[in-house]
């Protein structure tokens, strides 16, 4: 079974407080993994060094065979050469193009881009412009642009805490069925230990700047078995 | 009344050469000032907003220096492209150009820092490179400033009078611009002609900013 392992330190600023985020982690490919830590813990810019838009300190990250960043050999690939996909916190969706746009810019066609509105079920919008859209369906284009490009590594930065009670229950298990359609390696970060217990095979939590299972017993780590 | 038509002539290439070269100058400048952190950019950036608040008659008497054929530039582009730039068209673009900088380079600084830093995140995620996600999202997402960039600095342009004057002095046909004839004409107390001159001209630049206004009402869907 190939694996998804990462070790990374960063050095963070919090207002004045200068800390390390020391996060480490090694698990099974295909798995539906959780962050929790409160704001300003580090979870955001744990999924930015693990796609290469911030660079850590030291440490690696390898998928598989492909080793994306190490520091002591000097690799740091760029977001471009990682095969992520990313679903920002306010979605970051391109308000010069359509849903299909939005889409199609990361698949490169059409048909699969059809495909993936299909599966998010925003067919129905794929004309509108972002700003047209509902905060659930904004959440669901973000989600099928990430997956456009087919990647290995799906990271999802607090994607559901901009929406209301309901629709985060109804997306969240959205979330969870195509993670399973398409078994695709999922870290989502929130601060609601509710959420990610609800939808994720692990939990790990960020504490103190530090997240390493290992150094967690069953009970502390949230752990959930399906 | 005898109307010049070419000074309109002058005056709207001027504007329409100055303009172009500002957007491609401009552009790489508004970049590095907008997302550098780099220590030099208070610096420069002050340099290139020097031509807001200068007066254009020394903005125009240091140019003048520097386009003369002993003048750095001036030497260079004799030398090197066998053009006089001091009283010649092409001086007087150089000399525009310096002149309405700000216009432009505050614009498009203005819509780069505009465009959210997370969309130039997720277009690299998404595997493409800095070119492709210049062209196809920041570009069209700050289409308005670009506009507005290029309506002011074309609008600033038709409108210079002592930069042009110190640079290109009055020669018809090459230097002259209508706010030149307009002054030439106020000073032969030939009020006629002046008041035709000037109200083309109020006109012009009406319709240039009712245009920027209109263009920019219906920037879309955001």
């Amino acid at each position: 079974m190939t694996m998804l392992a990462f070790d990374l330190k960063v050095r963070l600023r919090a207002g004045d407080h200068v800390f390390q985020l020391d996060a480490g982690c090694r698990t099974p490919e295909g798995r539906f993994l959780g962050i929790r830590g409160a704001s300003g813990s580090g979870k955001t810019t744990l999924l930015r060094c693990l796609a290469a838009l911030c660079r850590p300190d030291e440490g690696s990250v390898t998928i598989g065979d492909d080793t994306w960043y190490d520091s002591r050999q000097g690799i740091f690939l760029p977001p471009q050469r990682r095969s992520v996909g990313f679903v920002f916190q306010d979605y970051a969706l391109f308000p010069n193009m359509t849903v299909m746009g939005n889409v199609s810019y990361a698949t490169g066609d059409r048909a699969r881009a059809a495909e993936l509105l299909d599966l998010t079920r925003l067919t129905a919008v794929a004309r509108l412009f972002p700003a047209e859209l509902s905060g659930g369906q904004r959440q669901r284009t973000a989600l099928a642009r990430a997956l456009g490009r087919a990647p290995r590594l799906l990271l999802l930065d607090e994607p559901l805490s901009a929406l209301d009670e309901d629709l985060r229950l109804s997306l969240g298990e959205e979330l969870r069925r195509i993670q399973r359609e398409t078994g695709l390696t999922t870290i989502l970060v929130s601060h609601s230990a509710g959420e990610l217990s609800r939808l994720c095979d692990e939990v790990f939590p960020i504490v103190d700047g530090r997240m390493r299972p290992s150094d967690a017993g069953p009970l502390s780590s949230l752990r959930r078995t399906l | 009344m005898t109307l010049d038509a070419i000074a309109f002539w002058v005056s709207l290439r001027l504007g329409l050469w100055v303009t172009g070269i500002l957007v491609v100058i401009c552009f790489p400048l508004a970049w590095a000032f907008a997302r550098s952190g780099g220590r030099w950019v208070p610096w420069v950036e002050s340099l290139a907003s020097l031509p807001l608040v200068l007066s254009p008659t020394v903005l125009g008497f240091y140019l003048l220096i520097v386009l003369s054929p002993r003048g750095f530039i001036g030497q260079l582009f004799l030398s090197v492209f066998h053009v006089r730039l001091a009283f010649s068209f092409a001086g007087i673009v150089i000399a525009g150009c310096v002149a309405s900088l700000p216009f432009m380079l505050s614009s498009l600084r203005a819509g780069i820092l505009a465009v959210p830093s997370q969309l130039l995140d997720a277009s690299y995620t998404l595997g493409k490179g800095r070119l492709e996600t210049l062209v196809r999202v920041v570009i069209p997402n700050m289409r308005s400033s670009i506009l507005t960039g290029i309506i002011n600095s074309f609008a600033h342009t038709l409108g210079q009078f002592g930069v042009v004057l110190m640079v290109g002095g009055s020669i018809p046909g090459v230097t002259k611009v209508v706010s030149i004839a307009v002054y030439e004409r106020v000073e032969s107390l030939d009020f006629a002609d002046a008041h035709a001159y000037a109200a083309i001209l109020v006109v012009i630049s009406y319709g240039g900013v009712y245009l920027l206004n209109r263009l920019q009402r219906r920037e879309p869907r955001r």
